[in-house]
């Protein structure tokens, strides 16, 4: 009887998240049809310009898409140098000892910091450095927002990363030391490419939370509605541009930004599924 | 299976509960402009302390305060620029506008040992087309005869977000500046050539103490209560106009219509702060829809007049907005006078 309300309960709950996540989908394509439906698809994704007055009212997307996937792919660079030493730390090297406890949790904790803070921490201290150094006019755009995302998303990639890597099995390495391999050598000719699926799959994770990051890369931006080609440019992404303008949006507006919510939402979705792929297709 | 049991029955009890108690209490809810909020905040914790009638305010931005008014899920809604004639028409029945009280946008800057800054209309919005680029710039000198200003690169910074603040700042620059009225023209949201965006008004004011160098615009009750150096602005008679309670209610001196649906922006009066505006609430005509007691519709209506009374308008200097003047008060009451319930006028209670 219990087994029997258990697996029914169970049964329920899953069907619930897949109806909210097609009804998600199903609202964000009715919605967007009027915005593509005036644009057309392709004209709306290939063009940058934006011009919200209601009298001569222009949408494009590029310029977001571009901000997004840029400042994305920049965090998911800056936070290797970090994000791999600590899952080496915590999967290897440490593994099973008690510093290894404290800095996964230290590095997790990182994790249940609310946004805004890191978007205040990078207005107040990041972007003042940023300026003194020269980097950027006015310290907002690109870079700013990269580096603040790089560090919001090490926890993701540590703490999967170290998963995988504390997987590899003792037979492999202990054959490999008994070859004569030196550590470093194990670390990389057996621990990395047996975990190698892994940890790429934990860093396509992490990427799909940068993508979706909106109040710490709003505040650091620069919200300027333009395709960002250096670094040091302010830009916009998606996911800002949506929190930004939704509230005073109607009719055509409204409708462009839940197609931008659409593309979003399709990036994210693809960006998992190839990670998942990975993870299957060499394990 | 009892453990759930009880937690079902709990968390039933839970909703009934709370179903219970929205009943019992009166009240009123709407949503929209964030720029009126801390004085509708007060504004309406004044009307419960003296009335018991909760009035829920969501400051969700104006369009979104339309959009819920238009869905007919709010009493009324908050906006600062009046709904234009298409609007209206898009409205499934009449809709009035009664002006609550009066603000300003205030041109805020950050420049080491300048604390005197004056400005005109047409330099705001060459500086925010990118034409003037550079504090020292000559035309900026001429009308700051007594201030030495910097040779330092001019950062404009504007909202990120759709605001009324940018509605009205774009309106004034349309009227003074014909380049830009047609390149950007009068909106919520622009297509800003230069500059750098922020959301709300804090993310501006907090941007421009950040940057130096930086000027941007903020509603005036942020401007005033963050203490932040604003410019001067030369208002259409040529006289230099400090930001001020006195200053703002002067812009709508005059004629009014009697719909009260106008923007004082660059007003005529000699004394007026040229970028002033009125902010509104919004309801229907008629009273009787989705639903709605006539009970509910005389609680809404009492309120709005209560809106327009001495004790309400005296709270506006608290929080750093203007009072309506006498003629706007005047139009709206008789506005109110003509709310209906199914066709049938609304009495003021008492």
């Amino acid at each position: 009887m219990r087994d029997k309300i258990f697996k029914i309960l169970l049964l329920l709950s899953a069907f619930i998240i897949i109806i909210i996540c097609g009804g998600m989908f199903y609202f964000l394509v009715m919605g967007s049809t009027e915005a593509f439906g005036h644009f057309g698809v392709l004209d709306f994704i290939s063009s940058s310009e934006w011009d919200p007055n209601p009298d001569r009212e222009q949408y494009g997307a590029l310029s977001f898409i571009l901000g997004t996937i840029m400042t994305s792919f920049l965090a998911l660079l800056f936070c290797i140098p970090f994000s791999l030493p600590v899952a080496l730390f915590n999967g290897e090297y440490f593994k099973g000892k008690k510093i290894a406890t404290l800095m996964s949790t230290i590095v997790n904790l990182l994790a249940g910091i609310p946004s805004v803070i890191y978007g205040l921490w990078g207005f107040y201290t990041l972007r003042p450095i940023i300026m003194s150094l020269g980097l950027s006019e006015q310290g907002f755009g690109i870079l700013t927002a990269s580096l603040v995302l790089a560090i919001m998303i090490i926890p993701y990639a540590a703490s999967l990363s170290a998963e995988f890597i504390s997987m590899v099995s003792t037979d492999l390495k202990e054959a490999a030391y008994s070859l004569g391999a030196t550590r470093f050598e194990v670390i990389k000719s057996v621990v990395f490419s047996s975990s190698a699926s892994g940890i790429f799959a934990s860093y396509i994770l992490a990427l799909g939370r940068a993508l979706g990051e909106t109040m710490a890369v709003t505040m650091l931006i620069g919200n300027t509605n333009n395709i960002p080609t250096a670094l040091s440019d302010t830009g916009n992404t998606m996911a800002s541009v949506i929190a930004n303008q939704f509230g005073e949006a109607s009719d055509l507006r409204l409708s462009s930004l839940i197609a931008i919510g659409l593309i979003l939402f399709l990036i994210t979705a693809v960006i998992n599924f190839t990670g998942k792929m990975i993870i299957k297709r060499f394990n | 299976m009892k453990k759930i049991n009880s937690i079902i029955l709990i968390i039933a009890g839970l909703i009934l509960v709370s179903c219970g108690e929205s009943e019992s209490k009166r009240s009123i809810t709407g949503a929209g402009a964030t720029f009126p909020l801390p004085y509708y905040n007060l504004l309406f914790k004044a009307y419960q302390d003296s009335t018991d009638v909760v009035v829920t305010y969501g400051g969700i931005g104006s369009g979104g305060g339309i959009r819920s008014l238009k869905d007919q899920i709010v009493d009324f809604a908050g906006s600062d620029a009046f709904l234009s004639e298409k609007e209206m028409s898009n409205m499934p029945a009449d809709v009035i506008h009664i002006p609550t009280c009066m603000g300003a946008v205030v041109l805020a800057y950050n420049l080491p040992s300048t604390t005197n800054l004056n400005l005109n209309g047409e330099l705001i919005a060459d500086i925010y087309l990118g034409k003037i680029t550079n504090w020292s710039d000559e035309r900026i000198a001429a009308i700051n005869s007594e201030t030495q200003l910097p040779d330092m690169k001019i950062t404009p910074i504007y909202r990120s977000d759709g605001s009324g603040t940018t509605y009205v700042f774009s309106d004034y620059l349309s009227k003074v500046s014909p380049i830009w009225a047609e390149q950007l023209g009068t909106a919520k949201a622009l297509k800003w050539p230069t500059g750098v965006a922020s959301k709300g008004n804090p993310g501006v004011a907090g941007s421009i103490k950040q940057t130096v160098g930086s000027l941007g615009y903020i509603g005036s009750e942020y401007g005033f209560s963050l203490k932040i150096p604003m410019a001067n602005l030369e208002n259409s008679s040529g006289n230099i106009i400090t930001p001020s309670t006195n200053s703002i209610s002067a812009a709508a001196k005059g004629e009014l219509p009697k719909d009260t649906r106008t923007m004082i922006t660059n007003s005529s009066d000699p004394e007026a702060y040229p970028i002033s505006c009125f902010t509104w609430l919004l309801a229907y005509k008629d009273q009787a829809y989705n639903d709605k007691t006539i009970e509910q519709a005389q609680l809404n209506l009492d309120m709005l007049r209560w809106v327009l009374g001495r004790d309400a308008q005296a709270m506006t200097e608290i929080v750093h907005y203007a009072p309506l003047p006498q003629a706007a008060i005047d139009n709206a009451l008789k506005i109110l006078d003509e709310v209906t319930y199914n066709g049938t006028k609304l009495k003021p209670t008492k």
